[in-house]
């Protein structure tokens, strides 16, 4: 076939050039993760000077400074400066918390994904929920606290809950509105190729959503972090939602700032996690890759 | 090309479709009648809104016909099936498979052994010219590929009608052409029947066994017109020119004149 004759002559073609212009590329693009790098972590570190400044310039007691936090942080981590109730506690914290935040957030996608997609495709059952999740969806999580309180009792279940509640919602939505947005086509040419049914399900709906399925999960897991602290004024004694609750109580500052370090920094991980398993699973939507 | 007659394989009767607009029906196919015998290639050609897709996507099973019948050697068509291969213009390939499991789809819904999927997946992506392309996805594919995916992956199923509705439309003048050189190919060595969607003249001329004419207002087969010329055949030469001319005379003819 001529394709292949042509396809060869421009193989040897670039063969030729290919080297010089790989290592050009290359060079380009170590540049700009460089670059990136720099600005990505210098920015931060010129608000924490900002933050030093502006507690120094202003001989603030409200505020401490970056120092003193760190102070605390290593305390909070390994213990060995003040010696109380939080030095050397961080892993249970995180231990405690995380708990909460999957419980939730598993729990949100396990009834969200399979909810979203059935919903999307069945005409029925869209008719029957949409309203009222309609009308359910604006109320904020914080509002349920009391009743949560009152169903789930004092403890980590009503953190979970409240957790679920706010991470369900972006699942759920991004899932039917994946599922609406499949082309039509993809059915009909499946359906022409003999798939139906409960195939049709598990071979074209689950893999098209896929990518609109990953955004709503990823959303939902950054409320999933965001309402920890919420989840955990339902009394629960650990959790870094509970260490930034004791902060306030006690009116230290430091510990409040750390709580919310530690709490961003796992969201952070955790985020890049997920962002790392889309990736890899949807390596085949040019849009998506990041 | 024998000469001896081939049996029918799709007959149409009667076939209508209105398409409910708001309160109003619009009429899509007037009452349609059409035979093919097996192993024709069959080109479809009219301005758009003569229902040219409408009929396509009836025999496909797509669509319901509002009244009269399709039907495949006698076995009336109820809904889409492994033994029609539709290729779309715009290709609707599954993005997230690769090109050989785009081309395995259909194989791999009948419960085959592995090896037997594996060999005939082979076999057509071999016959359309990707092997170096067989586990990229859609998305890393030009236009033309894609489209032979799609043309495999019907193929591959073992379609024994191939309806194509527009599926160069979008595609480059060079890369048209050649697909359009490779699609003959494929239908002289498989005998794929074949039912072709264009709205160019010179298309329909260059590939048709037999060209039918549609109007819109409603749909309508308006002539039926066999191109004899020898494969492959010489876009210059005065007799295809001949059947060209007659061909737009005959599209045109019912367009009011403006």
């Amino acid at each position: 076939m001529t394709t292949q004759r042509a396809a060869a002559s421009a193989n040897a073609e670039r063969t030729e050039q290919e080297g010089e212009a790989v290592t050009r590329r290359h060079k380009r693009h170590r540049l700009e993760t460089l670059r990136a790098l720099a600005l990505g972590i210098g920015f931060p570190v010129l608000l924490v000077l900002l933050w030093d400044r502006a507690v120094a310039i202003t001989d603030t007691r409200l505020i401490p400074s970056p120092y003193q936090v760190a102070v605390m942080m290593y305390d909070f981590s390994f213990g060995g400066v003040y010696d109380d109730a939080f030095s050397g506690t961080i892993l249970i914290h995180i231990w405690k918390s995380v708990q909460r935040v999957y419980g939730g957030f598993f729990l949100a996608a396990l009834i969200g994904i399979p909810l979203g997609m059935m919903i999307g495709r069945i005409r029925i059952l869209r008719q029957l929920l949409d309203p009222t999740i309609s009308l359910l969806r604006p109320i904020p999580v914080t509002a349920w606290l009391p009743l949560s309180m009152i169903f789930f009792g004092l403890g980590p279940n009503a953190a979970i809950f409240l957790v679920f509640l706010g991470a369900f919602y972006p699942i759920l939505l991004n899932t039917m509105f994946g599922v609406r947005s499949i082309d039509p086509r993809l059915f009909e040419a499946a359906s022409m190729l003999g798939c139906s049914g409960a195939a049709m399900f598990r071979q074209i709906v689950l893999p098209a959503s896929l990518p609109a399925v990953f955004n709503g999960l990823r959303i939902a897991h950054g409320f999933a972090w965001i309402l920890i602290v919420v989840g955990e004024m339902t009394g629960v004694p650990t959790g870094l939602g509970s260490v930034v609750m004791d902060g306030r109580t006690l009116s230290r500052t430091d510990l409040v700032i750390t709580g919310m370090i530690v709490i961003g920094a796992c969201g952070f991980v955790t985020d890049r996690i997920i962002v790392v398993i889309s990736n890899r699973l949807l390596s085949w939507s040019p849009q998506h890759l990041e | 090309m024998s000469n001896a007659p081939q049996p029918n394989i799709l007959t149409i009767r009667g076939v209508t479709k209105r398409f409910a607009v708001g309160d109003d029906e619009v009429e899509a196919l007037a009452p349609v009648d059409l035979s093919i015998p097996q192993g024709e290639f069959v080109c479809l050609i009219g301005a758009s809104g003569c229902g040219k897709s409408t009929l396509l996507r009836i025999i496909a099973g797509f669509e319901e016909p509002t009244t009269g019948s399709a039907s495949i050697y006698g076995k009336a068509i109820t809904g889409p099936g492994s033994d029609r291969g539709m290729v779309f213009q715009d290709y609707a390939l599954f993005p997230w498979m690769t090109v050989h499991e785009n081309i395995s789809f259909g194989l791999r819904q009948r419960r085959l052994s592995a090896e037997e999927i594996a060999r005939t997946t082979d076999e057509f992506v071999k016959m359309v010219g990707l092997e170096r392309f067989a586990e990229r996805y859609p998305g890393q594919l030009s236009g033309g590929m894609k489209q032979r995916v799609a043309i495999a992956r019907v193929l591959a199923n073992n379609a024994n009608i191939l309806l194509m509705d527009e599926p160069f439309g979008a595609l480059d003048a060079l890369t048209r052409e050649q697909l359009q050189r490779e699609l003959l190919q494929i239908w002289a060595r498989t005998g794929v029947t074949t039912i072709f969607v264009t709205h160019s003249v010179e298309e329909a001329v260059l590939l048709a066994d037999r060209v039918l004419v549609m109007s819109a207002g409603p749909g309508r087969i308006d002539s039926d017109t066999r191109i004899d010329l020898a494969r492959p055949r010489d876009v210059s030469s005065p007799e295809f020119n001949a059947l060209r001319r007659d061909i737009t005379r005959r599209l045109t003819s019912h367009l009011a004149p403006s």
